[in-house]
């Protein structure tokens, strides 16, 4: 592990084999390790001042996703993140930071806030994926999500997307449309959790090791595929051991990228902010009789938004 | 059975055992809803609906584009793209075994992009196939419905997005996660292009499709009682111990809670599209002439008004000149 430290994605482009990777399924304990920092511990250590805003102005305020505005490097910055609870009592009245529609509309309430005030945008994703409730589904989460991406696209300021413990399926992705998405070191970004997977793939929530090996979702992978532009290190032992440190690694790749976003004019950005995501896939252009084509799509390669 | 993807349809999946679409028609089938029985061109005749109860039998994108666009003409576009394995993912099969099967049937992909006319007006269509894949979203779909919007954009063309989807394709993991906020980006370029995104969700319409492009259409219809839902009923069902009504997430009730803007009829389906589309369509199409009219009558006026003014005022009218003739585009709807 401690042969990993320095911004993986930004030196030279060092991407890990499949033979570096870590064991999958000891990343996913640390990624959902209760004593994880979440967003809040973050905030609480890169901000001196942060001013958490509440509810969507539509229906009500959502537990699962906090939202606010701090100050960071002596300026105004926007922060949206999942927030699961710490012990039993908080973590049922924070849905296990499963947000619901309230919690993408809330979260677009703040990215228009961001754009008025010409705030830096910093989303932590840390999700085992939306709420799934009958009155979730009646308010618009499908919805939500779609158009929380959608008001991502159009932003005219500089957004970072970080993943800072598990970011599974859609409702993670919901806050992750940024210019730049990094994963730090013991986090995974998929599909669906892994017993989601064995649940579906192989009719057995019990092979969810299995489903995990298959889907890869480790930091390393997720660099190697270019869905992220970045691995953050954590401390030696995992953030869990030592938020201080923890948020010190992230402040140092945080403020750096924030100040090189900032550089390019807006439009840039946002055409850059779409490219990114639009070459994001691998797939064949052509029947070939053995398979054996090159893919076309730009997903094989490693190219997303970073240098 | 075929192996489907996805978290939400299971309830589907069950319904859909007993309704396998036949590949070549030969035999008839009975209403899951209501019993009655149909010869297969019966079937066929009646757009794949129940005409005792006004069940809708699945259709695949083939047929769907048959049924909608004039006359049945149509012209596939990028037919060619074919999904790769970048996760060499195998479950209980390798997936590109999977894949093979589903290419078996006939079908290319989870979506079939074509050009056509629906009530005479030039448009794409982008339909999805439930029956390859239960229609699930991979970074196929994902360019696909991205190169579609990028033609829309830049030809002035309609696109049409008939969507029967599980989700995500688990298969290609992250990657095909991803797809969903590509097809956003796709969205986008619509927007700044100002063409209308018009959506018609089938059954069954759910996951990331639905947490996507699916939701965001200009105008969205769905068809009746297809399920429309971001969590199906029975991970909610799991997950939150609640017990739900049979009409949870089906259209009749998305249209109670003001999230389609619709319930329309399949057999009516192609009327409503090109009454849509009329209302949208552009003057430029139908009279190519009307702005440089317009144009022309507008300096006119100007010239009019110039005479009215004292000296002084003459050199701020009339700034066109005589070449500020405002040339109307005409687009030319026809792909090729
Ligand atoms: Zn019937």
């Amino acid at each position: 592990m401690s042969d990993r430290r320095g911004f993986l994605g930004l030196r030279g482009g060092r991407a890990a084999d499949e033979a570096d990777e870590p064991d999958v399924w000891r990343v996913i304990q640390l990624a959902r390790h209760q004593d994880r920092p979440y967003p809040l511990d973050y905030i609480e250590r890169l901000m001196p001042e942060f001013e958490e805003i509440h509810g969507d102005r539509l229906f009500s305020d959502d537990p699962a996703l906090v939202a606010g505005i701090g100050r960071y490097h002596d300026r105004p910055v926007a922060v949206i993140g999942h927030q699961k609870g710490r012990d039993t009592r908080e973590r049922t009245a924070r849905n296990f930071g499963m947000a619901g529609p309230e919690g993408y509309r809330k979260a677009m309430r703040l990215m228009d806030l961001a754009d008025k005030l010409d705030m830096d945008l910093v989303t932590l994703i840390d999700t085992p994926g939306a709420y799934p409730g009958a009155s979730a589904e009646e308010r618009g989460q499908g919805g939500a999500i779609a158009r929380s991406m959608q008001r991502m696209l159009r932003l005219t300021v500089p957004s970072v997307a970080v993943v800072i413990g598990e970011g599974s399926s859609g409702g993670a992705l919901g806050i992750g449309v940024a210019d730049r998405v990094v994963m730090l070191e013991n986090t995974t970004y998929s599909v669906i959790s892994p017993e989601g997977g064995a649940a579906i793939l192989w009719r057995d929530a019990a092979r969810s090791r299995d489903a995990a090996a298959a889907f890869r979702p480790t930091a390393a992978s997720c660099y190697r595929w270019g869905i992220v532009d970045a691995v953050v290190p954590e401390p030696p032992e995992g953030a869990h051991h030592d938020y201080d440190e923890a948020a010190r690694l992230l402040d140092g790749y945080l403020e750096r990228t924030l100040r090189e976003l900032r550089r390019q004019p807006p439009d840039q950005r946002r055409r850059l902010r779409r490219e990114r995501f639009r070459r994001i896939g691998a797939y064949r252009g052509a029947p070939t009789e053995d398979g054996s084509a090159p893919a076309v799509g730009s997903g094989d390669g490693r190219s997303p938004g970073g240098e | 059975m075929p192996p489907h993807i996805h978290i939400s349809v299971d309830r589907l999946r069950r319904r859909r055992q007993t309704t396998q679409p036949p590949a070549s028609g030969g035999e008839g089938r009975a209403c899951p809803e209501c019993g009655t029985h149909f010869r297969a061109e019966e079937l066929a005749r009646n757009s794949r609906v129940c005409t005792s109860c006004d069940y809708h039998f699945p259709l695949s994108a083939h047929p769907r584009l048959d049924h909608l666009a004039d006359d049945g003409t149509w012209t596939e576009l990028w037919p060619e793209l074919r999904p790769a394995d970048p996760l060499r993912f195998v479950d209980l099969e390798p997936y590109p075994d999977r894949v093979e099967r589903a290419e078996r049937s006939g079908l290319r992909e989870a979506i079939v992009i074509a050009s056509m006319r629906i009530g005479g007006i030039a448009c794409l269509a982008a339909v999805m196939d439930f029956g390859y894949l239960g229609g699930s979203m991979g970074a196929v779909v994902g360019e696909k419905l991205t190169r579609a919007a990028d033609r829309a954009a830049e030809r002035a063309l309609p696109l049409i997005v008939v969507t029967a989807s599980g989700g995500a394709r688990m298969q290609e993991g992250v990657l095909a996660l991803m797809q969903m906020a590509k097809t956003i980006v796709a969205v986008e370029e619509l927007r700044a292009a100002r063409v209308p995104l018009i959506v018609v969700l089938a059954h069954p319409t759910t996951g990331g499709v639905w947490a996507s492009f699916a939701s965001v259409g200009d105008v969205t219809y769905a068809e009746p009682r297809a399920l429309i839902a971001f969590s199906g009923p029975r991970v909610i069902e799991q997950t939150t111990r609640e017990k739900l009504p049979e009409t949870f997430g089906r259209a009749e009730a998305q249209l109670a809670h003001g999230q389609v803007d619709a319930v329309v009829d399949r057999r009516e389906l192609p009327d409503r599209l090109a009454r849509v589309l009329g209302i949208l369509r552009r003057p430029a199409e139908p009279e190519p002439g009307a702005a440089a009219t317009w144009a022309r009558e507008g300096r006119q006026r100007a010239a009019r008004a110039a005479q009215a003014l004292p000296a002084l005022s003459k050199r701020l009218v009339g700034r066109g000149g005589p070449n500020g003739d405002a040339e109307s585009t005409v687009h030319e709807g026809e792909d090729g």
